[in-house]
């Protein structure tokens, strides 16, 4: 086992080397570069010249490049031209936002897609079925950010009941630790504050969570159904096992296989997904800032971010993986 | 003193209180902006909603999950929030919605609006504004006198100003101030660090011979001389820039205020501009949440009045669309920029919108490196071709005015009787045949897409409306639509590659150069042309000393500029603000100086 970790971990170098040179041509191959991106109107000839020349943007691009991964060996990431902190730091106090909404968008969609699609394709063909079938293809289809701003004027807006906006709210002066806000609030007992930054997250994951969550009900349904008619479950009734012995160790647990290798494909559907949940919902997450560095060409921010959300691939990827082994023992033996 | 005050979420009454989805309605409130306490009682009264539909609602509530789940969570708030608050007559809590953070904490280091909007919290310059105008008045300085040769002004200092840290303010932290821009070198000369400084004062210590700025005097605590090397007739104006507001010297010391990095391919923040601000503005920082919000609260020192605001809170909502529905929702009292298309309905459902006046201009580019362009019989087709009245009507905020010249009314050298091309369609058509286009031509027509600015708060609606008008006498145009930024900017002001196009300005302070001189002051690719006549005209009138000869220069200089038609002035929109019911007044400034002390709550 820990050696396979270390094969995937010794793969993923040579990854990381070959995109960070194929990025690094990538992000700055669009004309005009940052420099008219920070200066707007103001852009004259002179001072888009000038700016280059000072931040060294008229260097030749291999020159450039060796400071870059100069720099990236000592862990140094760079400054985001934007907003002029350190990316790393810039990351570190937006990622922790992005990644409780991923979970409570990832709760969502597997504590309510699991059991739906499993209990659709039990009652296969009958009405919890047949409306499940819509329900997901309505949530296929309908855009993050419209289901967003739909779920932000009904609960937000005309009933109050849930914030629009934010993380926190921003008249709680609650202390931060971890930059999991709700996490902080448990550990410095503000209770109040946690349950506020919870409140906050429910809108922003449901809006994101809706799609995996109808790929999540379809895939478990199309995986039960499979399974439920296999000989082995037949043979395993005929034996007389108790159905909820059937039900749990013998359909369940082999319909999750392609379920588990979805959930983890949807991860990466989430980041971008946080894009447009997180401008919607005004909610500081690295999808916003990814937005922003698009925007404005901010060369450290893109490069630091992708290489960032590669690592994070592999990594999803390899516990993925490790929990086939998991699930399937047969995988174990190999 | 956690939850001292919260008031976000909405009290559990509200679940009953529910109207499906059914748009806030009627109630409208007068088109007069200092509104009076019954307007508003009036207009709150409008949000009852109807029995039947509270019935259907409730139950929909109950049917949903997360309403449930909710219920608890929102009584708790409930009664923390009546314990807390009390009964106190106004929340003095102020919560804003800006649209990004702050670029820097140090206004010297700063040109965008949200890091103006802060510092104008935060500092105080030597010159103010007088209130809703663009004319420059006393502040720090209580009166100055500027010598015959316009080389030496001499300020009187006001006494007894401290700074937040207690540093005074005085002569010396005055030239401290001025010398620190002057010294600047290598990447804090760059235009995105010390663009005002730059462009005003022209020179740093390093190129004594481009520099505006000489030395400074201090005469004793409270007079302080400055000597400039050349005349520069807008240098009272200037001040009142935030780029030239007082730092605390010991503060900007001790917080390294001018090492901002170099060694990056940017340059980071000082300490100082990351989190210690010092000024002797109303306001002193407090703390600053990156991406979410920034807050600030009253200086119990301040030399002036310190009105009913004691902690502001600055949210980040980079989302137009997010601000208009945290302001319904009550989660913020205000917001700038308005969309046009929400004032109407924010105003039905009660909130107060209050506009600028304009300083601003909304062009159409004419690039004179696409033939057809180059021709003025074609240049002048256009000007006629343009039936502006209409565009402002249908594409721009209510307060709009239609736009002669590139400088709005207030500024000096504003031409009353400047040359105009009046909407005539058949005239426009005549001048294309007379250029050789009896059938009309066809041109690219740049516009940025997804994108607000002061001037145009919707790009793509101004561009069909000229399309529209332009194809009336037989000019068919390209789109060529592109992301505001880079794609957009990059390709209108640094290559050649483009036809039609839309862009403005906001101006920054009464400076006819801050607008005209910008534009055409010197051959550019957004124009594509070259005017010896026109840049030499605009040179001369900068350095001219006499604020009164300077003034008829320019109005020369509209006219000139008029005449030669490199571009059609097509508007001056006004920018709005909306506020919650609670906000009755609030000091809305042409050139934004809006110090948070004059807003007025009622509850």
């Amino acid at each position: 086992m820990l050696r396979v970790i270390g094969k995937r971990i010794a793969l993923l170098i040579p990854t990381l080397i070959g995109l960070s040179i194929l990025l690094f041509l990538w992000v700055r191959s669009p004309p005009g570069g940052p420099a008219t991106a920070l200066l707007g109107e103001k852009a004259t000839p002179e001072a888009i010249a000038r700016v280059n020349e000072l931040y060294g943007f008229d260097r030749p691009l291999l020159t450039q490049y060796l400071t870059y991964v100069g720099r990236l060996l000592q862990g140094d990431f760079g400054v985001s031209i934007n907003t002029g902190r350190p990316v790393l730091e810039e990351f570190a106090t937006r990622f922790p936002a992005t990644l409780e909404l991923t979970v409570v968008a990832l709760v969502f969609a597997i504590g309510v897609g699991v059991p739906l699609g499993y209990f659709a394709a039990r009652y296969y063909g009958r009405f919890l079925d047949h409306s499940s079938v819509v329900l997901s293809l309505v949530g296929i289809t309908v855009p993050v950010f419209f289901l967003a701003f739909i779920l932000k004027y009904i609960f937000a807006i005309q009933w109050g009941i849930l914030p629009p906006d934010g993380r926190q709210n921003p008249r709680i002066d609650a202390t931060h630790v971890t930059e999991f806000y709700v996490l902080d609030g448990m550990l410095t007992g503000e209770y109040d504050a946690a349950w506020d930054a919870f409140l906050h997250l429910i809108l922003p994951g449901l809006a994101l969570g809706t799609i995996p969550l109808a790929i999540i009900v379809r895939i478990t349904r199309a995986s039960v159904l499979e399974v439920q008619n296999a000989d082995y479950v037949r043979t395993a009734r005929a034996k007389g096992l108790m159905e909820r012995t059937i039900r749990g160790s013998f359909i369940l647990r082999n319909a999750m296989l392609p379920v588990v290798t979805t959930i983890g494909l949807q991860l990466g559907l989430l980041i971008s997904g946080a894009v447009l949940t997180e401008t919607v919902f005004a909610f500081n997450g690295i999808g916003r800032f990814l937005r922003d560095a698009i925007f404005g060409l901010d060369y450290p921010v893109l490069q630091g971010f992708i290489i960032f959300i590669a690592i994070l691939y592999a990594l999803i990827n390899l516990i993925v993986d490790l929990s086939y082994s998991v699930i399937d023992p047969r995988v174990r033996v190999q | 003193m956690r939850l001292a005050a919260v008031v976000e979420v909405r009290l559990v009454t509200r679940i009953s209180a529910v109207a499906a989805v059914i748009p806030m309605d009627t109630g409208r409130s007068g088109r007069n902006h200092s509104f009076t306490r019954e307007q508003h009682m009036s207009n709150r009264g409008t949000s009852v909603r109807g029995s039947a539909a509270r019935k259907r609602a409730a139950l929909t509530a109950g049917v949903s999950i997360a309403a449930l789940l909710l219920t608890g969570c929102v009584q708790s708030q409930r009664e923390e929030n009546t314990g807390a608050e009390g009964d106190s007559a106004v929340d003095s809590t102020f919560v804003f919605a800006a649209s990004s953070d702050p670029k820097s904490l140090d206004p010297a280091f700063a040109s965008d609006g949200e890091s103006f909007r802060v510092s104008r919290q935060i500092f105080e310059g030597l010159v103010g504004v007088e209130p809703g105008t663009a004319d420059p008045a006393p502040l720090l300085a209580e009166s100055w006198e500027t010598a015959e040769d316009g080389l030496s002004t001499v300020f009187q200092l006001k006494e007894g100003v401290t700074f937040h840290d207690g540093t005074p303010f005085d002569a010396e932290a005055v030239c401290f101030n001025f010398d620190r821009w002057y010294n600047w070198t290598g990447i804090q000369q760059a235009e995105t660090t010390s663009y005002y400084y730059g462009s005003l004062f022209r020179g740093f210590a390093d190129s004594p011979e481009d520099a505006v700025y000489e030395s400074c005097e201090a005469n004793g605590d409270n007079e302080v001389t400055i000597n400039l090397a050349k005349p520069f007739a807008g240098f009272i104006a200037a001040l009142s820039l935030p780029a030239f507001a007082m730092q605390s010297p010991t503060a900007l010391e001790e917080y390294s205020a001018d090492e901002i990095g170099g060694t990056a391919e940017a340059p980071s923040l000082s300490e100082y501009a990351l989190g210690h601000p010092v000024g002797t503005g109303p306001f002193k920082f407090d703390s600053w949440n990156v991406g979410q919000q920034l807050e600030i609260s009253i200086y119990d020192d301040y030399w002036g009045d310190k009105g009913q605001i004691a902690k502001t809170i600055f949210r980040i909502i980079d989302d137009p669309q997010a601000r208009r529905q945290a302001l319904e929702a009550g989660t913020i009292d205000g917001y700038d920029l308005v969309a046009p298309a929400d004032t109407q309905s924010l105003k039905d459902a009660g909130y107060n919108i209050t506009p600028r006046d304009p300083f601003t201009i909304l062009y159409l580019g004419m690039n004179q490196a696409i033939p057809e362009l180059a021709d003025p019989k074609v240049r002048e087709a256009i000007a006629h071709a343009i039936d502006k009245e209409a565009l402002v009507a249908q594409t721009l905020p209510e307060g709009t005015k239609v736009a002669t010249q590139f400088i709005p009314e207030v500024v000096d050298g504003y031409n009353e009787d400047v040359t105009t091309y009046e909407y005539d369609p058949e005239r426009a058509k005549e001048l294309l045949a007379e250029a050789g286009y009896p059938d009309g031509f066809e041109v690219t027509f740049n516009y940025p897409t997804n994108v607000s600015r002061p001037y145009m708060p919707t790009p793509e609606q101004v561009f069909t409306n000229l399309q529209a008008q332009l194809s009336d006498v037989g000019i068919t145009v390209t789109p060529a639509p592109a992301a505001w930024s880079p794609d957009y900017l990059n390709q209108v002001q640094g290559t050649p590659d483009h036809g039609l196009h839309l862009l403005g300005w906001t101006g920054d302070y009464n400076d006819t150069d801050n607008f005209i001189g910008v534009f055409f002051g010197q051959e550019k690719l957004e124009f594509g042309f070259d005017n010896p006549e026109l840049f030499s005209a605009l040179d001369e009138a900068r350095g001219i000393s006499d604020r009164e000869q300077q003034t008829e220069l320019y109005k020369d200089i509209n006219e000139q500029i008029a005449e030669f038609n490199p571009a059609i002035p097509l508007a001056h929109p006004a920018p709005s603000l909306a506020f919650a019911p609670r906000v009755t007044s609030y000091p809305a400034s042409p050139v934004n100086d809006e110090v948070f002390t004059e807003i007025e709550l009622s509850e």
